[in-house]
């Protein structure tokens, strides 16, 4: 435990890199998982490509990602930035179509029927009722890319997995603890913060 | 052939009144179905009618009313309100000026009572203050006090309630015709009753065209000024509540309106209760 002591400053640079790959992620992650989940959940030969194709990539093991990935973009980065959307698309996209599906279609219909344009509906009446369960996907997303974003250290893109590498390499438990550590604290705090975002929009 | 059956608006506001709503030859098939939904429907409802589609489930009714506000395209046939032909306008603008009402009410969970009210005049770009006194009276013209309603979420309201707000919101730019799918169908008989009154009492006071479904013989007995009888897809029969229990058009209209023809005609002598 004592690196932890020892190194706050270092731990809490490393945090703010992990902190960052995630949140770039996870936001380029939902500009693309939003319109193919909207997709999905209108058309039912359109879901199975798009969750069939989203499910083929997510059984890819990580590692096998990162290094075809680095094989084609190089280390850094970037490219760990790639995997991690590439793994979150999964779960943002099941989580979107479970949300739009499960929107009551009364709602809907009371919309169109009242005279909401097609884009009105989705905007103001389809996202707001799917949004809790939405929300339930983005953490879940969340949670898992900031496991994930560990091993992005291993192709020089820094963060939280930078002392495990560097622990596992020098034999430093006290490395491994803390970054260990630091880590599931960062998933449990997202986790909580988003568990906090679905009540508020279920209120 | 302009037959008002129900007095203007007895406060002599400038009331929007009612539309005069004509179905010609209205067919609708559904894709691979057998036998169209709807088949050759002639009907016009005169301007300021209470119009109820009576019949069965499956009869085709609710397809029907819709066709009116362009939910469902028919496939034969031609819609006109106050002359002109419905497929000439765009749907969406088509829409904003026909109420529509339906028994699962789709109130928007995420507004408030006073934002689910004015939803269809924020649609048409009405400026606030006028959106304010128009949901404020509409909710006393439902028997809500608006100070206590206006800014409850809909899961805090009852369903007899829910529907009341859900009938605000359907009337709330003025529409010349409200379409109504088994509106009270999910409430108690109480309740249902109640709602009855009220759409009855805002029927008489506004005069609006409204075309109004229902399984339900009595409820279509004592809403109605034109009962219009529905079976697979075709009108049976039209006439006035007296007509249609006196002279039944055929066996599935006697069978319909059944062994209780004689009591339930002499309660159509008896006036909805006032409160």
């Amino acid at each position: 435990m004592t690196y932890l002591v020892t190194h706050l400053g270092r731990i809490g640079t490393l945090l703010g890199e992990h902190v960052v790959l995630v949140a770039v992620s996870l936001a380029i992650a939902l500009v693309i998982a939003l319109p193919l989940g909207v997709v999905a959940a209108r058309n039912a030969r359109a879901a199975n490509v798009i969750l069939g194709f989203a499910g083929v990539l997510y059984t890819i093991p990580s590692l096998a990602l990162l290094a075809l990935l680095v094989a084609v973009m190089g280390l850094g980065t970037s490219t760990a930035i790639v995997a991690l959307v590439v793994y979150a698309q999964m779960i943002l996209i099941r989580g979107i179509v479970a949300g739009l599906r499960g929107v009551d279609p009364a709602l809907v219909d009371a919309a169109r029927g009242l005279g909401f344009t097609a884009r009105q509906t989705l905007l103001r009446v389809e996202f707001p009722a799917a949004l809790p369960v939405m929300l339930g996907g983005v953490r879940v997303a969340a949670v898992t890319l900031v496991a994930l974003a560990t091993i992005a250290a291993w192709i020089n893109a820094g963060g939280l997995g930078v002392l495990l590498f560097e622990g596992i390499a020098t034999v430093n438990a006290g490395k491994i603890v803390a970054g260990a550590l630091a880590a599931a604290a960062l998933a449990i705090a997202a986790d909580a913060a988003l568990r906090a975002c679905e009540r508020l929009a279920r209120a | 052939m302009t037959s008002s059956s129900s007095t203007a608006s007895p406060n002599g506001g400038a009331r929007a009144g009612g539309a005069r709503v004509e179905l010609d030859g209205v067919g609708v098939r559904y894709p691979n179905a057998p036998f169209p939904a709807v088949d050759g429907v002639d009907l016009t409802i005169e301007s300021g009618t209470f119009a109820v589609l009576l019949g069965p489930s499956g009869c085709g009714k609710s397809t029907l009313l819709r066709t009116i506000n362009r939910l469902v395209e028919p496939t034969t046939g031609t819609i006109r309100i106050d002359g002109g032909e419905i497929r000439q306008r765009d749907a969406t603008d088509l829409r904003r000026g026909i109420g529509y009402v339906i028994q699962a009410v789709g109130l928007f969970p995420h507004y408030t009572v006073a934002q689910n009210v004015s939803v269809v005049p924020r649609l048409l770009g009405w400026e606030r203050e006028r959106v304010e006194r128009r949901v404020d009276e509409l909710l006393r013209m439902i028997r809500l006090d608006p100070a206590r309603y206006r800014d409850r979420k809909p899961r805090e309201l009852s369903g007899g309630e829910a529907q009341r707000v859900g009938v605000a919101r359907a009337l709330a730019a003025e529409p010349r015709v409200l379409l109504m799918d088994e509106p009270f169908a999910a409430v108690d008989a109480i309740v249902r009753a109640s709602l009855q009154d009220e759409i009855a009492r805002v029927h008489r006071e506004l005069g609006t065209t409204i075309v109004f479904v229902t399984h339900d013989v009595d409820e279509a007995l004592r809403l109605a000024d034109r009962i219009v009888v529905m079976n697979a897809g075709h009108v049976v029969q039209t006439g006035s509540p007296t007509e249609v229990l006196e002279r039944p058009a055929d066996a599935f209209v006697r069978d319909l309106v059944g062994v209780d023809a004689e009591t339930r005609r002499l309660a159509l002598e008896r006036p909805l209760i006032e409160r």
